[in-house]
Parts: C-alpha cells; sequence; structure tokens
C-alpha cells in the first residue's frame, strides 16, 4: 500500500510542493481538500483580472487532467474542520474521515479584516481569491464610489484594477506614505504622484473609525471626524496565517504554524508549507520564498531529509503597468555600516536608491525607472565587491558576457520568482526539449508568465545555453513601447484609456513619434467609436487639415462623388472654384472622382464652401471610394444595379477610419468593368446573386480578392460589407491593408467571424459599427468650426519687422 | 537680444506647430508642452514645411519624407543626416511669444547647401 499523503489547502504553495514530491516519488496515494471550487490557479495574476489584462482562464496554473492524469483525488470546494491528530486522519466539512500518513498543511492565509465597526456591512469587500475578483467585478461600474483601505501593493493594484473599470477610487492608508514596507517616504511621495496621475485619489495618513451606512455601506468615519462617501469598500488592509486548523490540533502555533527548516511541525507526521507558516519568527506575503518551502518540504516528505529552508531577502514589484516599482532587501538605512546611493529625477519621476554595506548590495528601491533591476538584483544575491564599481552604481554598465555572469549562477537559484523555477530546471528544459525560443520556454517551464520581470535573465541564459537560440522577432508597434499594435489593443481597451498622451504617459515612453501617435489615435477612435480625447497633434497634418500634403507643402482637394456618379451642377461648381483660387491643377483621378491639386492651406476651408461637397477621405487612412460600373441603368449585359448599390455602400462607409485606407468596387456582371475583384471589398453582381469579395489589391501587389459569401439581395451583400469591413476595423493592425489582413487571418476564419458568427455575434458587431457612424461626421464640416482657431490659418506677426534687421 | 512680439500662445496648439513669414524668412514656432520652440520652416532635405510635421519628445518629423530634427538644437536625430536647422531664441512673456529673428543659429554649417 503506498503512503496516503493528504494536503489541506488547494494553494500555490500546497500544489507547487505536491508537483516536486510527484518528480521524485510518485509513489504516494495523494489527497488534496480545497475550500475554493477552482483548481490551484495564479493568485498574483488576480490583480491583472481585475484590470482586465487577464481572463480568469488564463491564469490557471493545474487543470483538472493534471489532477486526474496524477492520480490526485481532488476534493475543490472541501473544507478540511478538524485533524485528529492520534487517529492521524482528518476530518471535513462534509464530515468525511480522510485517513493519512503525512498530512501537508498548505492553508495560505486570509484578508486580516480591522476590527472597524461596520465592516459586515454589504458592499464590504476583501481581494484575496479568485470569487472576491468576480464579486468585485460585478460591482464596479462607471463613476461608482470605491475606497480601498490600505495603501500597500494589494490595495494600489485593487485601486487600479476597480479605477481602470470606471470607478471613482480613493486610496486610505493608515501611514504617512504608500507601500511603507517596501519604500522610503521619497520612494513613497513619487509613488503618491504616480498614483495620482493616474487619476485615483490618495489621502494619507487616515484612520478609518467606521464604516457606515444602513445595511449597505454608503461612507466612511475616520478617527479625525472627517468622513467620505463610498459605495464599495474594499479591505487590503494585510493578511493573517490560516493557522486555526493546526492550532485546535493541538501543533505549535504563534502567528502561524510553527515549522522548522525542513518545514516540519510539531506533531512528527504533520507539515506546513507557505502563507500558514512562521519560520524562526518571520511570516510570508510573497511567493517566491514560499516555492523554496516547497522544493525543501518535497525533499523532507519523500525522505531525502537534507535540504533546509532558509528565507531569501524579499523583493517585490509592482504589478501597476505603467507604475514601475521594485524594492528588495533590507531598506533600513539606520543600520551601522550601512552606506545610501540615491538617485532622484523629478521631471521624470524616476528615483533609485541603493543600500551598501561593506561595498556589497543589501537592498534598493527603483522607483519610475526599474530597467536595471537584474543587474542589482545579480549584484545583490551574487554580493558582489562592487569597491570598483562605485561610479557606475546608479547607470550599470549591460553585462559584458551575458553568458558569464548567469554561468555563475548556481542551479538551485530561482529564476521566476513568481512561478518558483529554478536555473536547473529551465537548463533541463532547455536540453530536453530542444528550446530555442522565449516564448517556448514559458510554455514548458513556465517561467516569465507572471510578472515578466525575469524575461531578460531568461533570455540570457538561453542565449547561454541553447545552441541555435532564436531571437524572437518582437513586432512592437514603433520604439517607443515595449507591445505590439494587439497587445496594446486589447490594453487601451481594458484599461479604458481615452486619449493617445494618456496611453503614452502610462505605457509608452511618454514621447512618441510618427507611427505611433497616429495609430493609437485610429485605435482610439475605433474602440471608443469617436467617443474619445481626439487630439490633432497626434495625426498626420493630413488628417489636420483634412487634405492631402503635396511636394511644395500645398494640399490636393478630392470631394466625395459616390459611386463615380457627379452632375453638371456639382461640375459647374468645381470648375468656378477652380477659377477662384487659381488652382493649377484639375485632374480625374484613378478612382473615378476630381481632384483639385495645389490648394494652399489657408484656402481650404474656402473651397469646401464653395464646393458644397463633402470630403472624398482622399488623404486618410480611412474610406476612399465605391467605384462603380452602370449596370443595369444602361449597360446592355447589366445583371445587377450596381450604381445604386455602389452609392448606398459609400453612403453606408462613408467619414469612416480604418486601419489603411479602404477602397471599394460594385460591378453589374463578371466583365468588372469597374475593378470590384482588386478592391478591398467589391460585389460582383452576377444572375440573381452578389458576390461579396474582400482582400482584392491592385496597387504595390495585385491579388485577386476571396469570395466572403454569395448572396441573393443587395440588403444582404450591404450586410456582409458591413460586417467584414466592421471586423477588419477592429482587428487589422494599424498600416495593414485588407489584401495583408485576409492573407493573415486567413478568409475561413473571417466568414466564420463574420457572415457565418453566431446571430448574437454579428449584431454586435453591426452594432459598434451603426455606433461609430452615428457619431462620425464629414470632416470639412471644420470649415465653419475648426478644431483651433489656427487650424487653417497663416499667422502674422504682431510686431512689423523690417526685413533689413534680419541675417 | 532683438525680441519680436509674434503671436498669442494660444495659438499654438499643444504639440503643434505654426509657420510665420517675414519677408523671406519662414520660421515654424512649436508648442512642446507649454515650451515654445522655433526653427526655420523649411526641410534641409526637399524643403518640406516643418511646421506640419508631427513632434516626438523634442523633435519634429518632417511631414515629406520622416525626416527627425530636434527642435533645441536643429540638428538632425540620425547621424547619417549631414544637415541641420537654423534655431531661433524664443521666450513667453504676458501670454505672448516673442522670438529673437536676428539671433537665428546654425549648430554645424549646411554641408549640403
Ligand atoms: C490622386 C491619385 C492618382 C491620380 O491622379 O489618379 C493617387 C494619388 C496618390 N496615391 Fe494612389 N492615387 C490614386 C489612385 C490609386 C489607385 C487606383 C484606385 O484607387 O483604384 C491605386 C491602386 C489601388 C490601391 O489602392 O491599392 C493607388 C495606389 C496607391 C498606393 C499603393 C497601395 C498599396 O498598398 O498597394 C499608394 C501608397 C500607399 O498607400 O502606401 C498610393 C498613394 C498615393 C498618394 C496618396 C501618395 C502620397 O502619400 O502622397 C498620392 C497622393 C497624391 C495627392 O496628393 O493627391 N496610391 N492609388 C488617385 C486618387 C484616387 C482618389 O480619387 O482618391
Ligand atoms: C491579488 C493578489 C496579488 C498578489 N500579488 C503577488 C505578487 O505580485 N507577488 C508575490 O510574490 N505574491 C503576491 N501575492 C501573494 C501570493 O499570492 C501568496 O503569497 C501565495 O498565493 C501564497 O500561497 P499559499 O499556497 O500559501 O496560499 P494560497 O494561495 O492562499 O492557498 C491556500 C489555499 O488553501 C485553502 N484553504 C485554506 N484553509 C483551508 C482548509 N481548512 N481546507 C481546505 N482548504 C483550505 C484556501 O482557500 C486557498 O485556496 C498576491 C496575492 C493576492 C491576493
Ligand atoms: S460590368 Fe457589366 S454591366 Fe457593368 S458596365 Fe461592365 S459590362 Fe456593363
Ligand atoms: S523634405 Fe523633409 S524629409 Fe524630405
Amino acid at each position: 500500500m503506498p503512503d496516503k499523503l493528504v494536503v489541506a489547502g488547494n494553494g500555490m504553495a500546497g500544489v507547487a510542493c505536491v508537483e516536486h514530491i510527484l518528480k521524485c516519488s510518485p509513489s504516494f496515494d495523494i489527497t488534496i481538500f480545497g475550500d475554493e471550487t477552482h483548481v490551484n490557479y495564479n493568485r498574483i495574476m488576480l490583480s491583472m483580472v481585475l484590470a482586465g489584462e487577464k481572463s480568469a482562464e488564463e491564469i490557471m496554473l493545474n487543470d483538472i487532467e493534471w489532477y486526474r492524469s496524477n492520480g490526485i483525488h481532488a476534493h475543490l470546494g472541501v473544507r478540511v474542520a478538524r485533524i485528529d491528530c492520534s487517529a492521524r486522519a482528518v476530518i471535513d466539512g462534509e464530515g468525511r474521515r480522510t485517513e493519512y500518513d503525512k498530512l501537508i498543511l498548505a492553508t495560505g492565509s486570509s484578508a486580516f479584516i480591522p476590527p472597524i465597526p461596520g465592516v459586515d456591512k454589504q458592499n464590504v469587500h476583501v481581494f484575496r481569491t479568485l470569487d472576491d475578483t468576480r464579486a468585485l467585478l460585478a460591482k464596479a461600474r462607471k463613476g461608482l464610489k470605491a475606497v480601498v483601505i490600505g495603501g500597500g501593493l494589494l490595495g494600489l493594484e485593487a485601486a487600479r484594477g476597480l479605477q481602470v473599470r470606471g470607478c471613482d477610487v480613493t486610496v486610505i492608508h493608515l501611514m504617512e506614505s504608500l507601500m511603507e514596507r517596501q519604500l522610503d517616504s521619497a520612494g513613497g511621495e513619487y509613488l503618491k504622484r504616480r498614483i495620482e496621475s493616474l487619476g485615483i485619489r490618495v489621502m494619507l495618513p487616515r484612520q478609518t473609525a467606521a464604516i457606515l451606512g444602513n445595511g449597505h455601506v454608503d461612507g466612511l468615519r475616520f478617527a479625525n471626524g472627517e468622513e467620505l462617501e463610498a459605495e464599495l469598500v474594499v479591505i487590503a488592509a494585510g493578511i493573517k496565517p490560516n493557522a486555526a486548523l493546526a492550532r485546535e490540533a493541538g501543533l505549535k502555533v504563534n502567528r502561524g504554524i510553527i515549522v522548522n527548516d525542513y518545514l516540519e511541525t510539531s506533531d512528527p507526521n504533520i507539515f506546513a508549507v507557505g502563507e500558514c507558516t512562521e519560520h524562526r519568527g518571520q511570516t510570508f506575503g510573497l511567493v517566491a520564498p514560499l516555492f523554496d518551502q516547497a522544493r525543501v518540504l518535497a525533499a523532507t516528505v519523500t525522505g531525502n531529509r537534507g535540504p533546509v529552508f532558509s528565507a531569501p531577502a524579499p523583493a517585490a514589484k509592482l504589478k501597476i503597468m505603467g507604475v514601475d516599482i521594485f524594492s528588495a532587501g533590507s531598506i533600513d538605512e539606520s543600520e551601522p555600516g550601512v552606506e545610501v546611493i540615491r538617485y532622484e529625477d523629478p521631471s521624470v519621476g524616476a528615483y533609485k536608491k541603493l543600500l551598501l554595506k561593506n561595498n556589497r548590495l543589501r537592498g534598493m528601491i527603483l522607483v519610475g525607472d526599474i530597467a536595471d533591476e537584474p543587474v542589482y538584483m545579480d549584484w545583490m544575491r551574487s554580493g558582489t565587491d562592487l569597491a570598483a564599481m562605485r561610479r557606475q552604481l546608479l547607470c550599470p554598465p549591460p553585462p559584458s558576457d551575458p553568458g558569464l555572469e548567469i554561468a555563475e549562477m548556481a542551479d538551485s537559484e530561482t529564476i521566476c520568482g513568481c512561478n518558483g523555477v529554478r536555473k536547473g530546471e529551465i537548463i533541463e528544459a532547455i536540453h530536453k526539449y530542444g528550446i530555442t525560443t522565449l516564448g517556448k520556454l514559458k510554455e514548458r517551464t513556465k517561467a516569465s508568465t507572471s510578472c515578466g520581470s525575469c524575461a531578460g535573465l531568461c533570455e540570457r541564459l538561453l542565449r547561454a545555453v541553447a545552441p541555435d537560440f532564436q531571437e524572437e522577432t518582437r513586432t512592437t508597434l514603433c520604439s517607443c513601447f515595449p507591445f505590439s499594435y494587439e497587445r496594446l489593443r486589447d490594453i487601451v481597451r481594458g484599461q479604458q484609456l481615452k486619449s493617445v498622451e494618456e496611453v503614452l504617459a502610462v505605457y509608452g515612453n511618454r514621447k512618441g513619434c510618427e507611427v505611433c501617435k497616429p495609430a493609437l489615435s485610429y485605435m482610439l477612435d475605433m474602440l471608443w467609436c469617436g467617443n474619445h480625447d481626439e487630439d490633432r497633434s497626434a495625426r498626420f497634418i493630413n488628417d489636420r487639415v483634412h487634405a492631402n500634403i503635396q511636394k511644395d507643402g500645398t494640399f490636393s482637394v478630392v470631394p466625395r462623388m459616390r459611386g463615380g456618379v457627379t452632375s453638371p451642377d456639382e461640375l459647374r461648381r468645381i470648375a468656378d472654384v477652380a477659377d477662384k483660387y487659381k488652382i493649377p491643377m484639375v485632374k480625374v483621378t484613378g478612382s473615378q472622382r476630381i481632384d483639385l491639386l495645389g490648394v494652399k492651406k489657408a484656402d481650404l476651408p474656402g473651397v469646401w464652401r464653395d464646393l458644397g461637397m463633402n470630403s472624398g477621405q482622399a488623404y486618410t487612412k480611412g474610406v476612399r471610394m465605391v467605384k462603380t460600373c452602370v449596370g443595369t441603368e444602361f449597360c446592355r449585359y447589366g445583371v445587377q444595379d450596381s450604381t445604386n448599390t455602389g452609392i448606398e455602400l459609400e453612403r453606408r462607409f462613408e467619414n469612416l477610419f480604418t486601419p489603411h485606407k479602404f477602397k471599394m468596387g460594385v460591378v453589374g456582371c463578371p466583365r468588372n468593368c469597374a475593378e470590384a475583384t482588386v478592391k478591398d471589398l467589391g460585389f460582383v453582381g452576377q444572375e440573381g446573386s452578389w458576390q461579396v469579395v474582400v482582400g482584392g489589391a491592385a496597387g504595390k501587389s495585385v491579388r485577386k480578392a476571396d469570395l466572403l459569401i454569395t448572396v441573393e439581395t443587395s440588403e444582404q451583400a450591404l450586410e456582409a460589407a458591413e460586417l467584414f469591413f466592421q471586423y477588419y476595423r477592429e482587428n487589422g493592425n494599424y498600416l495593414e491593408r485588407s489584401y495583408d489582413f485576409v492573407e493573415r487571418l486567413g478568409i475561413e476564419k473571417i466568414r466564420k467571424e463574420t457572415v457565418y458568427a453566431p446571430a448574437e455575434e454579428k449584431r454586435k458587431l453591426l452594432d459598434r459599427l451603426h455606433r461609430s457612424k452615428a457619431l462620425s461626421r464629414d470632416a470639412w464640416l471644420e470649415r465653419d468650426r475648426p478644431a483651433n482657431p489656427t487650424q487653417f490659418v497663416q499667422i502674422e506677426p504682431m510686431e512689423k519687422v523690417l526685413e533689413t534687421q534680419l541675417v | 537680444m532683438n525680441w519680436t512680439k509674434i503671436t498669442r500662445v494660444e495659438n499654438i496648439p499643444p504639440r503643434e506647430g505654426r509657420p510665420v513669414r517675414i519677408g523671406n524668412l519662414e520660421i515654424a514656432i512649436f508648442n512642446v508642452n507649454g515650451r515654445f520652440l522655433t526653427i526655420e520652416n523649411s526641410c534641409p532635405h526637399r524643403g518640406g514645411p516643418l511646421c506640419d510635421g508631427i513632434i516626438s519628445g523634442t523633435a519634429v518629423v518632417c511631414p515629406l519624407h520622416g525626416r527627425h530634427f530636434d527642435l533645441e538644437t536643429g540638428m538632425p536625430m540620425r547621424v547619417s543626416e549631414p544637415a541641420c536647422l537654423a534655431t531661433f531664441p524664443t521666450r513667453v512673456e504676458d501670454g505672448i511669444v516673442l522670438v529673437d529673428l536676428t539671433a537665428g543659429h546654425r549648430v554645424m554649417e549646411d554641408a549640403a547647401a
């Protein structure tokens, strides 16, 4: 009979320990009790779930198949209620007895709830579990007044998550400064300013005296008598180890369950791991030391009682995108012999503090710029003598030989603190699975999949160990952002960001460039259907003045001429405008319309007014035109009314923006006179039906469009067009023409997600399109209401200057 | 110093530039988030109107072919570009932008000219 191992607690430390036990000795008969109903998930990432950066599915660590294939009896949603030490059995919440030979307590900790009157009111929450997170998500809504009690790591992450969901958030903290356990007061001040700049209110120091309200919370009262309105309260005031079970069983318990260096408790058959433990007077709140515990305990339990646990120096990183805070080691500067090196630049919000003793790094605080964290951590872990480097401490040189420094790390050293992956395991995986990229490494080992701060280390390790390491093509939008366009789109959507400057300030380098600014402008317009802060300075000149800049700084004007159809009256106005403004060239374009070239910027509003026509958007990444043929109206072969259908198509899409320019064509029969099969979207008339085709091109490259669907009526064709059009708007990368988009995704996928999508999905796509359309308008209306007073005006100096004064 | 009053600060929106012509000289004044900086308006490449460029930090990107120039020094941001722009001392007083038009200065002699 194999030994029976029971684990109480299905959390990060307990399951990590089981994983190691399975590797050492797969012969246990294992039962895990977990009082949450979920499989083991990455608790650390609940902050990201709250902030919309990850879904609940994405943070699962061990799926149900893992339990099954390892023969583990998992009792989820079942609590261990009591331990009968003498009979070596646990009694669960359902009254069942389960016998054990060895019992591991991995019960973690719970949110500490300070004894404040009113904490039991409705809408007072804690933030510890997935269920807590879901409850918060269910209540969070735009404008909800939320108060977070506690300005530590957890409280700030909760605050940001709620704020991203639209809540109006205030953080209350008992102390003079935020995150005082990890930061000094200067660091706390920088952090406070950064948090406030995100739009979160911070009140320091405030002691909550009571939570007010009749049943539901409606406010807080502080010790100084002040009151604050609140509809939702999150208590993030610390944690307390779940040690009651052990205490009642008669084990030695102080704040946590007392364990020795082997993770043994005072009962020879019972062990403990994780946040429920107390080791040499210390309890824990971060995961890295717990993974070390898990490894040591696995050895102890499997009969290899040798490895001992010693708590590593703490290291903590705030997981709020755009707020870079890192703290590690001892930050106590009052200790004798400690030297402090400090750097700050208030203009960019950067603050660094290093604490040295005997020329060795013992602690650090990094705020606003944490790029050098891996180098500092290496110095601290390895106890490097920094005497020779004293002049370069604040800007450490990059490692000269990336292999060397990593080579010096012991195999047992942890590389990924969040997931407890050691150097040795990574090397083993690289060899075993022939890993050559960081992506594959992440997939196999889970290293660098949580906070991501060890990515650099992982990459250096790969470079040193993998014979044919491949740098991953990082398809970032531009050098201003560490993200791809797609990733940024998810962030902007999730974080409800509404202006280019905000995106740049929080996620970018605060400068921006000619690549990302127009791309972000498009993204915001598309995501918020025009309901965002339009920033002209982020637009290319064409989109500031709604005309196409020419080589001499003049502009061209192409009015909308739907379906290529004009009238004598329109042509007369065009002729008059050309005369009045002395327009150097009037030309029929390749897109069936008329171009007035060489117009001065200052003349644009007048030209538009006199033309009395709408913008043809010939200058922008937007809806260009629909070329049509004469179709049934005149053509002897025509089988569909291409002209009127084309005009209707143009009306439905005009004034909207797209990832790249969007050109269309509608033809009345397969002779294809208006070249619909080489347009971004085309309708080809057939006897009794329309073929809707997409992704065609006849520009830099030539590509025949793919058939999206064949439908009977013009209305059906228009709906198919709308579905594809909005789908491309939402999923195309900026500057990706439809011909590249269709090739990238494949027509099958596009069909499945547009014309063959479930009715509900289709309705949503159309809704979003119609919402954008309703908010869109003809850009040339700015002739009467310019976006700013000097949009088209040439500025004249206020004082006369004699030319002779100039050099 | 020979300051000339040019225009009210609100006439140059944040992160945009505006051209001003004085005789044969055309300058572009930029509002870099509240700081006003002035350069000559003609791109040394092919005369592009720099006033219409997108701002990237303290640089402007020429709207015609995308060359970058630092507004503080007039220097091109890529070393391979030989030519640089003249910059003009600029200050703000009582909400009015003043430029010293007589003190145009080029860090580097225009090799391309
Ligand atoms: C005016 C016009 C030529 C003409 O005199 O007929 C024209 C002029 C320009 N085309 Fe075009 N294209 C014009 C029809 C076309 C066509 C024909 C068509 O639309 O059926 C094509 C091939 C179809 C297509 O779009 O692919 C065409 C393919 C391009 C391309 C290549 C696009 C590609 O990805 O293959 C560019 C470059 C780009 O977009 O990156 C381009 C870019 C340009 C730009 C915008 C270059 C620029 O950035 O300054 C030219 C602007 C001149 C100006 O100031 O007006 N133009 N261009 C035509 C305006 C059509 C209109 O009424 O809006
Ligand atoms: C929002 C959030 C963000 C965090 N961010 C970070 C971070 O960035 N970095 C970091 O290092 N750490 C972070 N932490 C802390 C980290 O998640 C914990 O240190 C870690 O999860 C502790 O692991 P554990 O296994 O000891 O406890 P837990 O993961 O809490 O697991 C204990 C499990 O045991 C269950 N249980 C308790 N009693 C019983 C019982 N009697 N019977 C059955 N089951 C029981 C509990 O329900 C729980 O599921 C964060 C925590 C939270 C909540
Ligand atoms: S496409 Fe067909 S119907 Fe249309 S003009 Fe050409 S021949 Fe006539
Ligand atoms: S004219 Fe400025 S880059 Fe060509």
